[in-house]
């Protein structure tokens, strides 16, 4: 994917050590404020077109829930969000 | 118009499952979710292909309604139980929808596909077919639906409502994060209008906030009970949800949903911005 000059924030979540598919994903502003929700692929991943800056990603699934912080710069931002 | 009139909770939408004269239809923004299972028995509508023209950006005029519900085997007195995924959002637009077409009975489950799944409640991969019906679909409702002109010359005088996040208020982001950063030509949003974004009015599992907490979320961003409302997000999906809370669960009066969104304002010749 040519990503230009775009911020993306992407990812899997995980939980017990396998990708959790079909788990909600939103992403929440600096002032907890939500901004976007996907659903994970069936290998748990996500993808958020953003703008630099602070974000939070928290997950939502019938297992549990999970969140994380980050930085966000222009270009690719990877993470991971487990769900104990 | 009541909670009970226009929303079902998810309990009541598994017991009344394949229930004659109740027709459930899933509406998406995703429109392969459908295929990856849905409610026993319910049919799909693709919002992208089904309620929108063709060829221009407009919905799909009454002659195509009529075809496009006589197809999916609902009838004028059935009630149409609507939900989907994106917290419901594209579901309020179809509920909007139905309703501009002057559908009687429409309903939404509240939480819509989302708390469906978190529930663990059973969804069905099963093909449905239901038999072809004569649909008559009223004149469209106008009084519910916000054109360009009347946004400006709304501008100081209405209730404005910007349901967007508010990065994408402050034109910070031009779309909703999970979506490329496209479309309108500028960011920002229409003077005088208040940011109340669509996910104050939702609970993290998609179901709606009660009554008491809805109309306490408005009065405190300044509502101003004594002016029309019109509504907008990016391309009005959002807005219906917001317009569905104002209209159909807080009952108030002359709201509209502005569908062109900021879509259509963010691209216009000569109209102001405020960022």
């Amino acid at each position: 994917m040519d990503i230009g000059d775009q911020t993306v924030i992407q990812g899997q979540v995980w939980h017990d050590g396998a990708p959790v598919a079909g788990a909600y994903v939103r992403l929440l502003d600096s002032t907890d404020e939500f901004t976007a929700e996907v659903v994970t692929s069936p290998e748990g991943e996500f993808r958020f077109f953003a703008a630099p800056g602070k974000w939070k990603v928290r997950s939502l699934a019938p297992i549990g829930k999970g969140e994380r912080l980050l930085d966000a710069d222009v270009g690719l931002n990877e993470t991971t969000i487990v769900i104990d | 118009m009541s909670r009970n009139d226009v929303l079902v909770t998810a309990d009541w939408a598994e017991e009344n499952l394949g229930t004659p004269g109740l027709v459930f239809v899933e509406v998406d923004e995703d429109t392969s979710a459908y295929d990856g299972g849905h409610l026993e028995g319910a049919v799909k509508l693709d919002w992208k292909k089904d309620l929108q023209d063709p060829l221009r950006r407009d919905f799909v005029d009454k002659a195509g309604f009529e075809a496009l519900l006589s197809s999916r085997g609902i009838a004028n007195d059935d009630t149409v139980i609507l939900y989907g995924g994106n917290n419901n959002w594209f579901a309020a637009y179809a509920y909007w929808y139905f309703k501009l077409y002057g559908h009687e009975n429409v309903k939404l489950i509240d939480g819509g596909r989302k708390k469906w799944e978190l529930d663990g409640r059973p969804l069905s991969k099963d093909p449905v077919e239901r038999p072809a019906t004569q649909y008559q679909a009223k004149e469209p409702d106008l009084s519910i639906r916000a054109f360009r002109d009347e946004v400006v010359a709304s501008i100081g005088s209405k209730n404005l409502i910007d349901v967007r996040s508010p990065d994408e208020f402050s034109g910070k982001i031009l779309a909703p994060a999970h979506l490329p950063q496209e479309q309108a030509q500028k960011g920002g949003h229409v003077p005088t209008a208040k940011n109340i974004p669509w996910s104050k009015a939702a609970n993290e599992d998609g179901t709606f906030k009660t009554d008491e907490q809805l109309a306490e979320l408005y009065a405190e961003q300044g509502y101003d009970e004594s002016k029309a409302t019109i509504a907008y997000c990016r391309i009005g999906e959002r807005s219906s949800h917001t317009w569905f809370v104002l209209r159909e669960l807080l009952g108030k009066s002359d709201v509209k949903n502005y569908d062109g969104s900021w879509v259509e304002y963010g691209s216009l010749v000569g109209v102001p911005i405020e960022k």
